[in-house]
C-alpha cells in the first residue's frame, strides 16, 4: 500500500500504522438535522471516521450521502455506506460521483439487510449488483477511471474502499475465502460484524493471517457495547449473523442492578486491549448504537485518545 | 413448470358476480400439476360458484370446461363456441394463458382465477417450490446447479451474505440459504475453487429489464399468430 489511494484521514491513519478507531452514526428517521448533529457532536475529534448508515435494517431514514455531508460540515470524516438493495448501477455510480464531489473520501460497500426486516417490507428490492461487484465497480471507477460500461469518467472518484465481513455467519469455512474475494474485488479496509465470541474470532484471524490477507487490507474489528441484558438477549436471538455466547449474557446478568451498562463497556474495553495486540487487526470499529455520547469515554478509557493527526 | 395459486374465493366471486353467464375455464398442463387450475379444479370452482350464487340469490349461468393448454392455438378450436357464448371467461391458466385467451377472443372479458406464482418443481406431493426466474442468462454451471439469482433472497452472485444462519436465509428459517446449498454441493463435488472467482455483473437486459421478450425459430414458423403476437 504505497501511495495514498484517496487521501482520507482514515487511510492516512491506517497507513501510518496507528491503531484506528471508527465510529458510527445512523441518520435520523426524518429531517431532524439537530438530532443528527447532536449525535455527531460527541464523535468530533474522538474517531478517525464515522460510518454513516444507508437505510440500515431496511428502515427509511435520511439518505446516507446527505447525512455524510452534514457530519462533514461539523468536522467529522464520513465513511459513506451504500447498500445494493435500493439502487441500480445508474443510481450507484451517480451517487458515488456525487459524494466524492462534495468531499466524501471513504465508502463502505454492503449488500444491505433484506427489506423484510424493515418498515417497507412490500417494496421491490434491486440487487442489480451484489456487494462484491459493487467493490469492484468502485475500484474500477477510482483506478481506471471507467464506468461499469467501460466509458471514461471525467475525473475519477478517489475513494478509500471498505467492505464488511461477518466471521460468524455460515458456511463458516467459506468466510475467510469470502473475505479474500472482497479484497481481490477492491476492498482497502474491512469492518467486521460485532464481535462477542472471541474464541471464534481468534480462530478466524489466525486463518486470515495464515493467508496473508491482513497484509493486503486493513481489518478493523467491529464492537458494539451491550447496554443491557435485554439487548444482549435480543442480539443473541434475533439479529441475523450475530454470535453472542451465553458467557457474555451471564456476565451482564451478574453485574447487578444499575451496573450492566458499565459491565458492557468493560467487556468492550477488554476486547479493545486484546485487539491492540492481535496480529492482523489494524483498529476497531465502534458501533455504539444510539449511545454516541458514551464513545468519548470508551475511547478515553481504551487509551485511544487523542486521535493521531497525520499530514 | 409454472405454478399458480387460486385467488381467494371472495375475490373471485367479486370479479364474476356481475356477469349473466361465465365460463370457468381450466388449463390442464402446468397449473393442473399443482392442483390449482386444471380442468378438474375448474369443475370444482364452477360448483362452488354456483352454490355461492344460489346463497346470494344472484342469477348467473355458470359453465365449466377446459383445454390442455391455454397458451397454444391448437387447443382452442373445439371450445371456441363455449367461449363465445359466455359473457366472461374465468380463466384458470397462468398469466400467459389468460392473456392468450384474451388475444384470441378480444371481444370477450377474461378474468384471472389464479395468481401465477413461480416456475418451480414438485418437492413432494402437494409441495412446490421456486427454482427459476427466467433471467435469460443462466449461470448454473458456475454455482453447482443451484440458482442464487432466485433462491438467494438478495440474488447475490458471489457468496452468502452475513445473514446465512444454520443453513437458513436471514429472512426466514424455513427458507434455505442458497449459498449454503451451493457451498455444500460444490464441496461434495470437490469444486469449491469455483467460488473463488468473481461472477461478474449480470447483464439484466436478457431479463424483463430489457423489455418484453420474444424468440423466433425461423425454421418452425407457419404464420397463424394472434394479432397481438404479430404486433409484438
Amino acid at each position: 500500500m504505497s501511495e495514498l489511494r484517496s487521501g482520507s484521514n482514515l487511510e492516512k491513519v491506517l497507513k501510518a500504522g496507528h491503531f484506528a478507531l471508527t465510529g458510527e452514526c445512523g441518520p435520523p428517521k426524518g429531517a431532524n438535522i439537530e438530532h443528527l448533529k447532536e449525535k455527531g457532536s460527541h464523535l468530533v475529534g474522538k474517531v478517525d471516521s464515522v460510518n454513516v448508515t444507508d437505510n440500515q435494517t431496511a428502515v427509511v431514514r435520511m439518505s446516507s450521502w446527505a447525512a455524510s455531508l452534514i457530519l462533514m460540515q461539523m468536522g467529522l470524516e464520513p465513511n459513506f455506506q451504500m447498500v445494493c438493495r435500493d439502487r441500480n448501477r445508474l443510481a450507484m455510480q451517480s451517487d458515488i460521483l456525487g459524494v466524492y464531489s462534495v468531499g466524501v473520501r471513504n465508502m463502505l460497500c454492503l449488500s444491505g439487510d433484506h427489506q423484510r426486516f424493515g418498515n417497507h417490507p412490500e417494496s421491490k428490492n434491486v440487487y442489480d449488483l451484489d456487494s462484491m461487484q459493487l467493490l469492484s465497480m468502485v475500484k474500477t471507477m477510482r483506478d481506471d477511471g471507467k464506468f461499469l460500461n467501460g466509458e471514461d469518467i471525467d475525473k475519477n472518484p478517489k475513494l478509500f474502499i471498505g467492505a464488511a465481513c461477518n466471521p460468524f455467519a455460515e458456511p463458516s469455512a467459506f468466510r475467510v475465502r469470502r473475505l479474500a474475494k472482497k479484497i481481490a474485488a477492491g476492498a482497502d479496509f474491512v469492518q467486521t460484524q460485532c464481535i462477542y465470541n472471541m474464541d471464534r474470532f481468534r480462530e478466524f484471524m489466525k486463518q486470515v493471517v495464515d493467508m496473508g490477507l491482513h497484509e493486503r487490507c486493513y481489518i478493523l474489528a467491529g464492537l458494539t457495547p451491550m447496554k443491557s441484558v435485554g439487548m444482549a438477549k435480543h442480539m443473541a436471538k434475533s439479529v441475523p449473523g450475530m454470535d453472542v455466547p451465553d458467557s457474555i449474557i451471564k456476565r451482564l446478568e451478574g453485574a447487578g442492578k444499575g451496573k450492566v451498562a458499565e459491565e458492557g463497556i468493560k467487556i468492550t474495553l477488554e476486547q479493545i486491549e486484546e485487539f491492540k495486540q492481535m496480529e492482523g487487526i489494524a483498529g476497531v470499529h465502534l458501533m455504539a448504537i444510539e449511545w454516541e455520547h458514551r464513545v468519548p469515554e470508551i475511547a478515553e478509557r481504551a487509551g485511544l485518545l487523542p486521535r493521531p493527526k497525520v499530514e | 413448470m409454472i405454478v399458480g395459486k387460486q385467488k381467494p374465493f371472495e375475490q373471485i366471486w367479486d370479479m364474476v358476480k356481475a356477469y349473466g353467464s361465465i365460463l370457468v375455464f381450466g388449463c390442464n398442463t402446468c397449473v393442473a400439476v399443482c392442483h390449482e387450475g386444471g380442468n378438474k379444479e375448474a369443475q370444482i370452482l364452477g360448483s362452488l360458484l354456483r352454490l355461492k350464487a344460489k346463497q346470494e340469490g344472484v342469477t348467473i349461468e355458470i359453465q365449466d370446461g377446459g383445454i390442455e393448454r391455454q397458451c397454444e392455438h391448437e387447443y382452442f378450436k373445439s371450445v371456441a363456441e363455449d367461449i363465445r357464448k359466455a359473457d366472461a371467461v374465468l380463466s384458470m391458466a397462468c398469466g400467459a394463458g389468460v392473456q392468450f385467451l384474451g388475444e384470441k377472443f378480444p371481444e370477450k372479458t377474461v378474468l384471472p382465477a389464479l395468481n401465477t406464482t413461480f416456475i418451480g418443481v414438485v418437492d413432494a406431493p402437494g409441495v412446490f417450490s421456486e427454482r427459476c426466474m427466467m433471467c435469460g442468462d443462466c449461470i448454473l454451471h458456475l454455482t453447482g446447479g443451484i440458482c442464487p439469482i432466485i433462491r438467494c433472497s438478495k440474488s447475490l452472485m458471489n457468496g452468502p451474505c452475513g445473514g446465512s444462519n444454520k443453513g437458513s436465509c436471514e429472512i426466514n428459517s424455513e427458507v434455505p440459504c442458497a449459498w449454503q446449498l451451493i457451498y455444500d454441493r460444490l464441496e461434495g463435488q470437490g469444486r469449491l475453487d469455483l467460488l473463488d472467482a468473481q461472477i461478474p455483473v449480470k447483464n439484466w437486459s436478457h431479463s424483463r429489464d430489457g423489455g418484453p421478450r420474444k424468440q423466433v425459430r425461423e425454421d418452425m414458423k407457419t404464420g397463424n399468430e394472434t394479432a397481438a403476437g404479430k404486433a409484438a
